[in-house]
C-alpha cells in the first residue's frame, strides 16, 4: 500500500504564509472546536445548576479530597510536558520523551485515582440515574477523561518519536494541548466539586 | 507526474491524498446522496398529494414510513449535499488551485476527514433500513420525541441518525480546520489576503461559523445519545431535565448552519457573475466584511426558532431584530452582484444562467424570512407549509442552483472537457420553472394554516378542500417533472465527462489562479508556484488589449 508516492510530500505542508507553524496554528484551531464542546456542556451545566438548588447538596456528595488530588497531579504533569517542550528546543530527544513518559504517568494516575473515585460513588449508590447533578457529572469528567486519555495516546507516540529524534517539534504541540486538558479540568473542579 | 501514474487505482482514487480527488469524491458522494434525497421527497410528495395510493416505486407509506422519509430527506439534503458540494467538495477543490499551491496543508487528515464522511453516509443510508424504520423525528431532532424509543418506535434508527450526523460533524470539523490553516498559510507568494478570489474566504468563514457553533451541539448530541441509550433523563422534563434545552443547542448551530452553507454559495455567484459580465467584482471588501458580518450576526438569531416555544416575549422581540438585521448585510451582497451587471458585457452561458437564477430565486426565500423572523406573524406560520416553502426557496438555490453553476462553471477546469451547452440550458430550464411550481403552491397552502408534519390531511376537513389538494397535486406534478429533468443533466454530465468538446485551460477567459493550472490539473496542480501580482477580479481594465487581466501574469 506504501509507496514512494505516499511520501511525495506536497510543497504547501512546508509553506508558511503567516510566520506561525502550520501545526501549532491547527491546534489552536482543533482547541477551540473543543473549548466550544465544553462550553455548550459546561454552559448547559451551569443554567440548570442555577434552577436547581438541591443540586448544592448533591455536589456535597462528590470527593473534593480526590479531586483535588487529581487537579495536583494534572497541573505536575503539565509541568513535565513545559520540561518536554524546552529539552526538545535544546534538540534532547531522549530527555524530553522521558518527560513525556512521565506526564503520560501523570495521567494514568489521575485515572487511577477517577476509577476509585468513581467507583466508590457508583457503590454508594450516586449513579448517573440518581439525578440530573449526577449525569451532568459523569458526562462531563467522562468526556474530560476521554480527553485525557486520547491525550496519553498521542504523547506515547510523540515520545517514542521523539526518543528516535523524529519530529521534536511535536512535543511542544502535545504540551499545548495538554495544557487545554489541565485547563478544562480546572474548569470542571470548581463547578462540580467545589461550588456549593 | 511519473510517480503519480505509477500508483495502483485503489491509492490513486479511493485512498489518494490528493486534494483534487477527495474534492471529487465528495462531489460525487453528494451527487449521489442528493439523488437519494430526492427520491425520498418524491415518495412523500406522492403520498400528500394522492393519500394512501401505492406509490411506484416503492409502495403504500405508512405514517412511519412517512416520517422517517420527511426526517432523512431533511437531514440528508442539508448534511450530506449542501455541505459536502459546497463546502467540502469544491472547497477542496478550488481552495488550493485558487491560493496556487500544490496541495492542502493536511493532505492525509483531508483523506481522514473524506473517509468519516463517507462512513456517516453509508450510516445514514443504513439506519432507514434497520428494525424499526429510519429515524422519525424530523431533523431538528427535538426532544422528548427523539430522546427516547418508547416515543419515536426506532430502537435502532434514532440512535444510528444521530451517530451518523455526528460523525459528519467530526468530518467537516477536521476538514474545515484544513481549510482554514491551509489559506491562513500555503497562499502563494504576493497573494494578501485581498488578492483572496471571494469563494475562498467564504468557504473560510463558513467553516469558521461551523467550528464555532458546531461545539454546544456535539455536547448536545452527546447527551441526546446518552438518553438514547443509557436511559437518562437530560432532556425529560419529568426528571428534572429540559427539553428546551435542545431546541437552544440544535438552533445554536442550526442557524449559523444555513449561512455556513449560504456564503459558499454566495461566493460561487460571485466568481461566476464577474467573469460572465466581463467586469470587475462591484465593492470586493464590502462583500468581505459584509460576510464577516453575516458569520457574527448568525450567532444571534437562533432564538427566533423558538418563538412559540415559550420564551420570554422581550427575549422574542430582541431576536426579532437581531433576525432583520441579518438580512441586510445579505441583501448588500445581493446588490454588489447586482451593481457587477450593471453595464457590464454579459454572456448568458448555462453557469451565469444558473447564478441570474440565484439571485432572483434567493430574492424570494429571503423576502419570506422577513415574515417569520418578526416574532408576531412567525407565531401564525410557525411551522406551517410556508417555512418549508420559505428554507426550500433559500436552500434550493443555495445547494442546487449554486451547485449547478459551481458544477458547469469549473468542469473544464475538472475534466478539461466542455459541458453541452444545449443540453445544459434545457436542464436549466427544466429545473427552474417546475421549482417554482413546486414552492409557489406551498406558500398559499402554509398561508392557509396547512401543518407540516402531517401524513395525511384527509382527517382535517379545512384542509382537505379541493381547492388545497389542487395545490398539493400540482407541486408533487412539478416536482416530478424536476426531478425527471435532472437525468439530462447526468446525461449530460456522463457524456461531457467521455466525449465533451476538449477545453482550454482558461476556456472562459478568467482571472483566478486555478485557470492558469493545466486541466486537469495534475498531480501537484503548477509547474511552479505562481506569483501572484493583483487582485482576482481585473476586468476590462481601460488600457489592455485583453478584456482579462490573470493574478500571476506580470504587468
Amino acid at each position: 500500500m506504501t509507496r514512494a508516492a505516499e511520501f511525495h510530500v506536497p510543497l504547501a505542508t512546508r509553506r508558511s504564509a503567516t510566520g506561525i507553524p502550520t501545526g501549532r496554528l491547527a491546534l489552536w484551531w482543533v482547541l477551540a472546536s473543543e473549548i466550544v464542546i465544553f462550553g455548550g456542556l459546561l454552559a448547559s451545566y451551569v443554567m440548570f445548576r442555577l434552577h436547581h438548588p438541591h443540586w448544592a447538596e448533591e455536589a456535597s456528595h462528590t470527593n473534593v479530597w480526590a479531586g483535588g488530588f487529581n487537579t495536583f497531579v494534572l497541573l505536575t504533569s503539565s509541568l513535565f510536558a513545559v520540561l518536554g517542550h524546552q529539552a526538545a528546543e535544546h534538540g534532547d530527544g531522549t530527555r524530553a520523551a522521558r518527560f513525556l513518559k512521565l506526564t503520560v504517568l501523570g495521567g494514568l494516575v489521575f485515572l487511577g485515582v477517577k476509577t476509585v473515585e468513581w467507583s466508590g460513588e457508583i457503590s454508594h449508590g450516586f449513579t448517573i440515574y440518581r439525578d440530573l447533578f449526577w449525569t451532568f457529572y459523569y458526562t462531563a469528567t467522562g468526556l474530560h477523561g476521554l480527553h485525557v486519555i486520547a491525550g496519553m495516546i498521542v504523547l506515547w507516540l510523540v515520545a517514542r518519536d521523539a526518543g528516535r529524534g523524529k519530529n521534536l517539534h511535536r512535543v511542544e504541540l502535545i504540551g499545548i494541548y495538554w495544557h487545554f486538558v489541565d485547563a478544562v479540568w480546572i474548569f470542571l473542579f470548581p463547578l462540580f466539586y467545589i461550588a456549593r | 507526474m511519473a510517480e503519480a501514474d505509477a500508483q495502483s487505482f485503489w491509492s490513486r482514487y479511493l485512498f489518494s491524498t490528493d486534494h483534487k480527488i477527495i474534492g471529487l469524491q465528495y462531489l460525487f458522494t453528494g451527487m449521489f446522496m442528493g439523488l437519494v434525497g430526492a427520491f425520498l421527497a418524491y415518495v412523500f410528495r406522492m403520498q400528500l398529494a394522492f393519500p394512501g395510493a401505492h406509490v411506484p416505486l416503492y409502495g403504500v407509506v405508512t405514517p412511519l414510513q412517512y416520517n422517517a422519509l420527511v426526517t432523512n430527506h431533511g437531514a440528508i439534503m442539508i448534511f450530506w449535499v449542501a455541505m459536502p458540494i459546497l463546502i467540502a467538495g469544491l472547497g477542496n477543490y478550488l481552495i488550493p488551485l485558487m491560493l496556487g499551491c500544490d496541495d492542502m496543508v493536511f493532505p492525509r487528515l483531508n483523506r481522514l476527514s473524506y473517509q468519516i464522511f463517507f462512513l456517516s453516509a453509508v450510516l445514514i443510508l443504513v439506519s432507514l433500513f434497520v428494525p424499526g424504520g429510519g429515524f422519525g423525528g424530523a431533523w431538528t431532532a427535538y426532544p422528548p420525541l427523539s430522546a427516547s424509543a418508547q416515543y419515536n418506535h426506532t430502537p435502532w434508527g434514532a440512535p444510528l441518525w444521530l451517530i451518523a450526523v455526528a460523525l459528519e460533524f467530526v468530518a467537516f470539523l477536521l476538514g474545515g480546520i484544513n481549510f482554514i490553516t491551509t489559506v491562513m498559510n500555503a497562499r502563494a507568494p504576493g497573494m494578501g489576503p485581498l488578492q483572496i478570489p471571494i469563494f475562498v474566504w467564504m468557504v473560510v468563514i463558513a467553516s469558521v461559523v461551523f467550528m464555532a457553533s458546531v461545539g454546544p451541539l456535539v455536547a448536545g448530541a452527546i447527551m441526546l445519545l446518552f438518553d438514547q441509550l443509557l436511559g437518562t433523563h437530560f432532556y425529560d422534563p419529568k426528571a428534572g431535565g429540559d427539553p428546551l434545552l435542545w431546541q437552544h443547542l440544535f438552533w445554536f448551530f442550526g442557524h449559523p448552519e444555513v449561512y455556513v452553507v449560504l456564503l459558499p454559495a454566495l461566493g460561487i455567484v460571485a466568481e461566476v457573475i464577474t467573469v460572465f459580465a466581463r467586469k470587475k467584482l462591484f465593492a470586493y471588501k464590502t462583500i468581505l466584511y459584509t460576510s464577516f458580518a453575516t458569520g457574527i450576526i448568525s450567532f444571534f438569531v437562533w432564538a427566533h426558532h423558538q418563538f412559540v416555544a415559550g420564551i420570554d416575549p422581550r427575549m422574542a422581540h430582541l431576536f426579532t431584530i437581531t433576525t432583520l438585521i441579518i438580512s441586510i448585510p445579505i441583501a448588500e451582497m445581493t446588490f454588489a452582484f447586482i451593481a457587477t451587471l450593471y453595464g457590464g458585457s454579459i454572456e448568458l452561458r448555462t453557469p451565469m444562467l444558473w447564478a441570474l437564477a440565484f439571485i432572483a430565486e434567493f430574492l424570494i426565500g429571503g423576502v419570506t424570512g422577513i415574515f417569520l423572523g418578526a416574532n408576531a406573524t412567525d407565531i401564525y406560520l410557525h411551522d406551517s407549509y410556508f417555512v418549508v416553502a420559505h428554507f426550500h426557496y433559500t436552500f434550493f438555490p443555495i445547494a442546487v442552483i449554486a451547485g449547478f453553476a459551481a458544477i458547469t462553471f469549473w468542469f473544464p477546469k475538472m475534466f478539461g472537457r466542455h459541458m453541452n451547452e444545449t443540453l445544459g440550458k434545457i436542464h436549466f430550464w427544466g429545473t427552474i420553472i417546475p421549482f417554482n411550481f413546486v414552492f409557489i403552491p406551498l406558500f398559499v397552502l402554509g398561508a392557509a394554516g396547512e401543518h407540516r408534519r402531517i401524513y395525511s390531511y384527509e382527517h382535517f376537513s379545512q384542509l382537505f378542500t379541493p381547492g388545497l389538494q389542487n395545490l398539493r397535486v400540482l407541486a408533487t406534478v412539478a416536482l416530478v417533472v424536476m426531478l425527471l429533468f435532472q437525468f439530462v443533466f447526468l446525461y449530460n454530465f456522463v457524456r461531457s465527462w467521455i466525449a465533451g468538446e476538449k477545453a482550454e485551460p482558461n476556456p472562459w477567459r478568467a482571472n483566478t489562479l486555478e485557470w492558469a493550472a493545466p486541466s486537469p490539473p495534475p498531480h501537484g496542480n503548477f509547474a511552479e508556484m505562481p506569483t501572484v501580482y493583483r487582485g482576482p477580479y481585473e476586468y476590462s481594465v481601460p488600457g489592455r488589449p485583453l478584456d482579462y487581466w490573470p493574478q500571476h501574469l506580470p504587468s
